[in-house]
């Protein structure tokens, strides 16, 4: 199978996927409604008590910390969708046909990327209506968000690893609550992290959702509230997302394309 | 395995399986099957839930590795070449596979392209099948608001989008109501009018009797009959003459007349007037028993020739009804029979 057909096949499967945001643009309004409430809630709730009641400095510091909160919840729409795919026998009739056996991951994973695209510029509006702003040059800023999208694209694989290894949508939908919401909490995205007890700290430093979040701020230049930490992980933030990013996608790209060759609709 | 002798054999095969083994832990899915499909004829695959129809089907259209065996489709080997086979076969599986959001015609038009027609061909056969399937009128609604046969068509048009050289449909008319059902008999049979290779399965004996030029009955995993559906009839027997006459007095007279005709046990009951006499050679035999009757003077209220119903047939050869079981047929997952819509 040449590249090209790969290319192709992947454009089309992703096609079909954009056309359902389409169909059944609820899915949007929601997906981008729930951080729009995380956005207000944190920062009309917290702002005053966290931040040492400066609301505008937290609000600075809490965008970049949502952001990472979305799109990698953004990607149990990957596994969800191929779940869903599993479920209604879609799969049985793409893996029936002469198509690069690749294409459905590919599409999948590339249209939740689209998916996010829209979400992030969503948020970064109302972020901008409640105060939040960059400081910094239009190459960083993008670069801040070209590493959100490219982690949340990782984190997307493994989402679709567990969709086809889960076939049911709501399982999955519960699990990776379970697993995500701590996961994006055990980190600098709300809090300072020194606020947080010992041992928590020490997870918390070398949680990659803590790196990817130092990132951000440090490229969108939201760093005001943000006390220096010893941590590695947080001195190099965006390489040790990039080492994150990379060894994820070593691991489960070819886990999923085998777990994608062996999944049964039923 | 090679040489003239065997590819000329597999040419004139549209579907070749022999010895395919499938097992799921500890439940065997296949034990050993084994088909033999000519180009441009329908195969019913009969058997009951969980008896290794589906699998069978996921072997050939290569979703699934057989254990042992080997199996070719319009001959390529499934194990070989599985891209090779994909390119020459369509599917339509047990669900209707469907993508609901997109409109009818946005979904062939995606297969056609996913087939590699290009993007012209695909536009034009997505037209072209939906107008034949009767959706011409719902092609750009989404699929979600087709009803249950609607959808069923626009899956089955799915596996023909590449005018593949080999069909496989997998239980087509399951969950289907009545009419749906007639609808979709039809559409089946004009498919097999223009000489396709066809491969369905079913758990309605009237459907492979209706559809199938040739059955195979499958259970267990296991082929235990094969043959055209009134061969099957004929093979286990069954066959009879039954007989009323007018006057009860009659009775004993027709049992004689028919003495030697009878390749079995008589049955007669003066009370109901009526004779039973198991017979073979079918309309001939029929004529034979009326000619000696009349010979004998009896007078007939009613005759005729009865033969076994495939689903009689099916109780003789497995032992159970053809439904209602719930062995798993893949990984412990049994549908209920006729089960739901989806």
């Amino acid at each position: 199978m040449s590249l090209a057909t790969t290319l192709t096949d992947g454009a089309i499967v992703a096609r079909r996927n954009l056309i359902k945001i389409k169909r059944v643009p609820e899915l949007l309004v929601f997906t981008t409604l729930s951080p729009i409430m995380f956005v207000l809630l944190f920062a009309y709730v917290f702002g005053g008590a966290i931040a040492g009641g400066d609301p505008q400095q937290y609000r600075e510091f809490l965008m970049a910390g949502i952001f990472a909160q979305t799109v990698i919840f953004g990607a149990t729409t990957t596994g969800a969708g191929l779940a869903d795919d599993v479920q209604k026998g879609i799969i049985d009739r793409f893996r029936s046909l002469p198509m690069a056996p690749s294409a459905v991951l590919t599409g999948r994973t590339l249209s939740d990327v689209i998916n996010n695209v829209i979400v992030l510029v969503v948020m970064s509006l109302t972020g901008l209506l409640v105060g939040w702003r960059i400081h910094t040059s239009v190459g960083e800023a993008l670069a801040g968000y070209l590493l959100l999208l490219l982690f949340a694209y990782a984190i997307s694989w493994v989402m679709a690893w567990v969709g086809l290894l889960i076939p049911s949508v709501e399982v999955l939908n519960q699990a990776s609550f379970i697993v995500i919401f701590p996961l994006t909490f055990l980190a600098n995205t709300f809090v300072p992290l020194q606020s947080l007890p010992g041992p928590l700290e020490a997870f918390a430093e070398w949680n990659p959702v803590s790196a990817i979040t130092q990132a951000a701020r440090e490229l969108f230049g939201n760093t005001a509230l943000v006390a220096p930490s010893d941590a590695w992980p947080l001195q190099h933030p965006a390489l040790y997302t990039l080492i994150w990013t990379v060894i994820i996608l070593a691991v489960f790209v070819p886990l999923t394309n085998l777990q994608y060759r062996r999944a049964a609709s039923r | 395995m090679s040489g003239p002798a065997a590819s000329v054999r597999a040419v004139d095969l549209g579907i070749e399986a022999s010895g395919l083994t499938k097992r799921y832990k500890d439940v065997v899915a296949l034990d050993g099957v084994d088909l033999a499909v000519p180009r441009g004829t329908v195969l019913g695959l009969l058997g009951p839930n969980g008896a290794g129809k589906t699998t069978t089907v996921r072997v050939l259209t290569t979703l699934l590795q057989p254990d042992g065996g080997s199996a070719r489709v319009a001959g390529v080997d499934v194990v070989g070449d599985p891209a090779g086979v994909r390119s020459r076969i369509g599917l339509s599986g047990q669900y209707a596979a469907v993508d609901e959001y997109l409109t009818g015609y946005e979904n062939l038009e995606m297969v056609g392209r996913l087939y590699h027609l290009g993007r012209r061909r695909s536009r034009d056969r997505a037209r072209e099948l939906l107008d034949q399937f009767g959706l011409g009128d719902a092609a750009n609604r989404p699929a979600k608001t087709y009803s249950g046969g609607m959808r069923r068509r626009l899956d089955l048009a799915g596996a023909l989008v590449a005018d593949p050289e080999v069909i496989f449909l997998d239980e087509p008319t399951t969950g289907l109501d009545p009419r749906a059902r007639l609808d979709m008999w039809e559409v089946i049979a004009s498919l097999v009018a223009g000489g396709t290779t066809l491969l369905l399965t079913t758990q309605y004996l009237e459907e492979a009797d209706r559809l199938a030029d040739e059955i195979v009955v499958i259970d267990h995993g296991r082929v235990i009959a094969q043959g055209t559906s009134s061969q099957l009839k004929s093979q286990i027997g069954g066959e009879r003459v039954e007989l009323t006459v007018r006057d009860g007095a009659q009775v004993e007279q027709a049992v004689a007349a028919l003495a030697d005709l009878a390749t079995g046990e008589t049955g007669s009951d003066v009370a109901s007037r009526s004779v039973v006499v198991p017979v073979t050679g079918g309309a001939p035999a029929l004529a034979e028993a009326l000619r000696r009757l009349a010979e004998a003077g009896v007078d007939l209220e009613d005759v005729g020739l009865r033969r076994p119903t495939l689903d009689e047939v099916f109780l003789t050869l497995t032992g159970h009804a053809s439904t209602g079981d719930d062995r798993p047929d893949r990984g412990g997952q049994g549908r209920t029979t006729a089960g739901g819509d989806r």
